[in-house]
């Protein structure tokens, strides 16, 4: 599926800008970000914290408006929320008061689906993350890691087009992050979607984009794409390819010199 | 169709370790109760006030109390007004707080001119306007039934208003990326996240019930506890005023289980901090 179908242009970032308006007067969050994403493309966005980065998640989400410039999807603008474009939230947000299947099933009762049929989607994406023995585990039951399990799965069970993440693994341990990395490869080869995935670990961003954004801070704006040129399928020791520690070394240093402006 | 509910499993042997040992302290402080007031019911000027439960000799006890008030035909009759002045001036309360309350959240306007004055009238005692009520409306139950509905109303209103506002909004980002509308979003986020804090209103609610009671009945009230408390002061029958003051503990300490039973019931999904 990669190689042809990858070369069509799924999102158009045009000239967004983003402000807020504060008690300390106007911020500029975003200004003059331009990005196109491919089709079933593995972006990751890498950039020192208050660059922007969960901002233009948030405008691609349809979650926040943009002071002006514009988003598209498949040529069409994104005002508002939609279907199409599913969200991981750093913080899980699962709904407490449901089990594990409720929570999955919760994006095909949107679509008003038969009973059966929810159930059945949402199943087979809780056998994707491996969580079938959980169905009826309330989130408050389940780690951290089986918690963004989850996530994901409730995010794939809507079909999306795009799936949108917000430093999903960040608040999970190195070894439940570096489990859970290699899972969202290994999902994301068999059933191709564009991602569009924040992260502030370089590591995280290399090992699993084909395009890594390095945005800079104040305002956030898009300092350089990288193309990671690692062939697929990739895993952990993926981590040890010389050229995987070149680029890694490499966006390292534009991230710090970033993050060294940021505390100026 | 999917096995919902986690089935009542058996107790393991530490949970029936601690909820015996959690009934023997409850036992113990019924004992260091009934000690502290048996030595008050000895003393020369405290036993005027606090008679034992029981007869002991020929001392006055809650006891003989109570029994006085069954043969005046009172004790069942200011029970049941009593609680019925409550029943209706907190379900008048409920009703009236709960939409109030989504509208302070979900209207600046309305919160900006509703909720400083329901602040400045809940640090007034109720004895204080109970009067006003009373001129107003005349004797009888209403004005007793009125008072306890704005002490509840005020108190549930403001404790679910704060709930509502302290909702986790990536929860409702999260519905609403995943397509919910905003009536999907009220009935499956906004009010299951409400419900915790719906029944602390409702536990704040029945305590703020029974502690109007005595300002509710002080004037012109036909029965009721608090009337009958008062009324008694009059006659220094203070083992049956005891008597009643106890009743009134006793009322609140079972709505309070009530709501707790309630409570586990329908909030056993939240993340509790286990404490002692």
């Amino acid at each position: 599926m990669a190689g042809e179908a990858g070369r069509r242009v799924k999102i158009q970032i045009k000239n967004v800008k983003k402000e807020y308006h504060g008690d300390h007067g106007t911020t500029v969050a975003l200004n003059g970000v331009n990005l196109d994403i491919m089709e079933n493309e593995f972006i990751c966005v890498v950039g020192p914290s208050g660059c922007g980065k969960s901002t233009l998640l948030n405008v691609l989400a349809g979650l926040h408006e943009a002071s002006s410039g514009e988003c598209y999807l498949d040529g069409e603008p994104i005002h508002g929320t939609d279907v199409k474009r599913g969200v991981v939230f750093q913080q899980y947000a699962l709904f407490p008061w449901q089990s594990v299947l409720k929570n999955v099933m919760f994006g095909p009762q949107m679509k008003r689906l038969p009973k059966a049929e929810c159930e059945a989607i949402a199943r087979k994406y809780i056998k994707m993350v491996g969580l079938e023995d959980f169905e009826d585990s309330y989130p408050k039951e389940l780690s951290g890691g089986m918690k963004q399990r989850v996530a994901i799965a409730r995010a794939y069970a809507n079909n999306p087009e795009v799936l949108l993440m917000d430093e999903p693994f960040g608040a999970l341990d190195a070894q439940t992050r570096a489990q859970l990395q290699t899972e969202l490869l290994k999902t994301w080869e068999e059933e191709q979607k564009t991602c569009f995935f924040i992260t502030h670990d370089v590591d995280e961003a290399v090992l699993l984009a084909q395009r890594v954004v390095i945005m800079s801070a104040r305002p956030g704006r898009i300092k350089r794409v990288v193309d990671i040129d690692i062939p697929y399928p990739r895993d952990q020791s993926t981590k040890s390819d010389p050229h995987f520690m070149e680029l890694k070394a490499e966006i390292w240093n534009e991230v710090y010199q970033e993050y060294l402006e940021v505390r100026k | 169709m999917s096995k919902v509910k986690q089935a009542k499993r058996p107790l393991t042997q530490s949970e029936r370790h601690t909820r015996m040992v959690n009934r023997l302290w409850l036992l113990l402080s019924l004992v260091v109760a009934l000690v502290v007031l048996y030595i008050l019911s000895i003393g020369k000027k405290t036993g005027r006030s606090f008679p034992f439960l029981f007869p002991i000799g020929d001392r006055p006890s809650v006891y003989e109390g109570l029994q006085t008030m069954l043969k005046r035909n009172a004790l069942w009759s200011d029970l049941g007004s009593s609680l019925i002045s409550v029943a209706m001036g907190f379900s008048l309360g409920f009703i009236t707080a709960l939409p109030m309350a989504f509208l302070m959240a979900w209207y600046t306007p309305v919160r900006k001119i509703i909720e400083p004055w329901i602040n400045f009238i809940r640090n007034i005692p109720a004895l204080a306007y109970s009067p006003l009520i009373v001129i107003m409306l005349g004797v009888g139950r209403a004005p007793s039934v009125v008072l306890i509905w704005i002490c509840t109303f005020m108190t549930m209103c403001i404790t679910i208003f704060h709930g509502i506002r302290n909702i986790d909004n990536t929860l409702v980002k999260a519905a609403r990326v995943l397509g919910a509308n905003d009536v999907d979003i009220f009935f499956r986020i906004t009010l299951p996240a409400t419900v915790p804090f719906i029944l602390t209103a409702v536990r704040l609610g029945l305590s703020a019930g029974l502690t109007t009671l005595l300002a509710a009945e002080s004037t012109g009230a036909q029965a009721g506890l608090g009337m009958r408390i008062m009324t008694l002061k009059g006659t220094f029958e203070t083992d049956a005023m005891l008597g009643y003051i106890i009743i009134i503990g006793i009322i609140g300490t079972l709505l309070n289980t009530f709501v707790d039973i309630i409570e586990g019931r329908l909030t056993s999904w939240q993340e509790k901090r286990e404490g002692a």
